[in-house]
């Protein structure tokens, strides 16, 4: 039997079909099951939870976990969850911009300094980020920005990994377009916005994807520069619910279900797209 | 490639050379030439701010006494990183286990996080009805942010209530394992958990690069009697060694700045046997506030990073001839 893809060999016999979905459930179930024991232990009650052994279905359903983060005041948990929300929005909205109109002038526009410019930006690149953060942490205390917004949202959207990964997608439009919108009277801004940016929404949705997943999950950088507890989003206060809650299970988890919730949501309306963009940010270029 | 549009002011094939046009286009050009520039200036105004002054400012920092709470901060030269490289100095020996945490962790995770995600990529580059699906759910754990894979595995791998001893249990395994607490558990726990979480990113990268090898050559070699582990060895291997040097080279830099994992999950334990480098370096800025010591380090870090990129390139450059 033969099938599109050339590593497809023997997939035609019934045994080698069974053994392929056999690996293919028992990886997929080491995949998910910790996400699935997550999601229940966060229905439990404190003492199911520390039930041994433990059962598989929280019984009864528990709204414990969810209750004790939600009415929590000294873990404002959907406050961070507000936080964070609004910080990775903001953080995609400004990369985009930002990178976007780089991207455009890097690839489509002829200036002095082009090169050194793109050299400079893509340098950068090869720089551990963490190498950066005693630094970075100098600049933001110096801007006062400690434990505001804009520390989160700001300093990761000089996105040197944006402008490359746009500046390719630019790079691939037809020239025909442009000249005949400049025919048309269009001048440089006017092309941008209503030929070039048109034509990119799926690199740009990508782009703004991974943006805000990458600001959302981020960690490392808002426990140095966040301390208020209504200043703090998810990651760093999900640290802090470890801390007040040690053993309680079920409260944790649910705190990890909130934070874990609208990335996978994203994740699945989004689903090619972020995997096209990561296999393109890999390889081409 | 020179597709690129001339916004140069005076053209050869400008308008009719009317003395008003001429002055209007004048004017235009001139707006034009600064145009390049106005779209790049928002990009370079961040960029400039938090990722050319840090490295400047990195440097400078490492070669003064920069403590946050003195008004005095000194220049010391090269003290900073001297104290590094000597044995009688205070921070010596904390240093150097923060190095070789991360030279072990790295060691260990980077052959597995190469090598499982290569497996799971051949297993989904076949095609059959489902895989767009198993494709998703080998991802899906990457999505989610350190902070929630941390508190999980914390949990998961907690020696009593966790889920991993029991399921050992069930199957007459040893089910009291200190999986965060005990050595050498910690490290096989920290490699596990990143396996885990990241194999899914490799694999897709490697699954783009399989898409890129033609299939005449699987043909021809089919032809030449290969099996499928010659096949293997002689056209999928050498067909996916850009993608391959890719792998290696930011699986080794992501592995290097580990922190969020034993942070929360074996919490440096036990002792400070799986303080990561990163995880020293923010501590020793920001926690003993010494901020041109973390430089100096950040420095050297960075440095040691470069040499195993370097590294790397090289011996995949000379295996190609």
């Amino acid at each position: 039997m033969t099938t599109p893809t050339p590593t497809t060999d023997g997939s035609g016999s019934g045994l080698r079909r069974v053994g392929l979905y056999t690996t293919l459930v028992a990886l997929a179930l080491i995949f998910l099951v910790p996400l699935v024991w997550m999601v229940i232990t966060s229905l439990k009650t404190y003492t199911a939870a520390q039930q041994i052994p433990p059962s598989w279905l929280p019984n009864p359903i528990a709204g414990y976990g969810y209750e004790q983060i939600l009415n929590n005041s000294a873990n404002p948990v959907l406050r961070w969850f507000l936080n964070s929300m609004v910080a990775a929005t903001l953080h995609a909205l400004l990369v985009l911009v930002t990178a976007s109109m780089a991207a455009y002038s890097l690839a489509r526009l002829r200036f002095r300094g082009r090169g050194v410019t793109f050299a400079l930006v893509v340098g950068t690149l090869f720089i551990p980020p963490t190498s950066l953060l005693i630094p970075n942490f100098l600049i933001v205390d110096q801007l006062n920005w400690i434990d505001t917004l804009a520390v989160i949202v700001v300093p990761g959207a000089a996105s040197a990994f944006g402008v490359f990964f746009l500046r390719q997608f630019f790079l691939s439009l037809p020239n025909e377009l442009e000249e005949a919108a400049t025919l048309d009277g269009a001048n440089q801004w006017q092309i941008f916005y209503k030929v070039v940016l048109p034509l990119s929404k799926p690199a740009l949705a990508t782009l703004a994807v991974l943006s805000f997943l990458t600001n959302w999950n981020d960690f490392l950088w808002p426990i140095f520069v966040l301390f208020s507890p209504e200043k703090l989003t998810l990651p760093p206060g999900l640290g802090l619910l470890q801390g007040s809650y040690v053993t309680d299970y079920p409260v944790i988890m649910a705190g990890a279900v909130l934070a874990s919730v609208p990335v996978l949501i994203l994740f699945v309306l989004a689903q090619r797209h972020i995997i096209q963009g990561v296999s393109r940010s890999g390889l081409k270029g | 490639m020179a597709d690129v549009i001339e916004v140069g002011a005076a053209r050869g094939d400008a308008p009719p050379p009317a003395a008003n046009a001429a002055r209007r286009a004048a004017s235009a050009g001139r707006t034009r030439r600064a145009t390049p520039y106005l779209f790049l200036a928002p990009y370079l105004v961040l960029f400039g701010v938090f990722g050319l002054l840090p490295i400047v400012l990195g440097l400078w920092l490492s070669v003064h006494q920069w403590d946050f709470q003195l008004p005095n901060r000194p220049f010391v030269g090269l003290d900073n990183y001297k104290q590094l490289f000597s044995s009688d100095s205070a921070i010596y020996g904390d240093w150097w286990q923060s190095v070789r945490a991360t030279a072990i962790f790295t060691v260990l995770s980077v052959p597995l996080l190469v090598v499982v995600p290569l497996g799971l990529a051949l297993l989904l580059n076949r095609s059959f009805p489902g895989r767009t699906f198993f494709r998703a759910v080998y991802f899906a754990p990457y999505v989610l942010g350190v902070a929630v894979i941390g508190l999980l595995w914390r949990f998961l791998l907690d020696a009593n209530l966790g889920l991993v001893n029991r399921l050992l249990g069930v199957v007459g395994l040893p089910s009291d394992t200190p999986w965060v607490t005990n050595m050498p558990w910690a490290w096989i726990s920290l490699v596990g958990v990143t396996v885990w979480w990241t194999s899914g990113f490799n694999a897709v990268i490697y699954l783009a690069g399989l898409q890129d090898i033609s299939p005449e050559l699987y043909e021809a070699a089919r032809v030449d009697g290969a099996n499928a582990w010659q096949r293997f060895r002689n056209v999928t291997l050498p067909g996916l060694r850009p993608v391959l040097l890719f792998v290696i080279t930011t699986t080794v830099l992501a592995s290097a700045n580990m922190f969020g994992q034993s942070f929360l999950i074996t919490q440096g334990t036990p002792g400070t046997e799986t303080r990561t480098v990163v995880w020293f370096i923010v501590e020793e800025g920001l926690r003993n506030n010494n901020a041109g010591r973390a430089a100096a380090m950040s420095i050297v870090f960075a440095l040691l990073l470069a040499v195993v990129s370097i590294a790397n390139f090289r011996l995949f450059r000379y295996r190609e001839d």
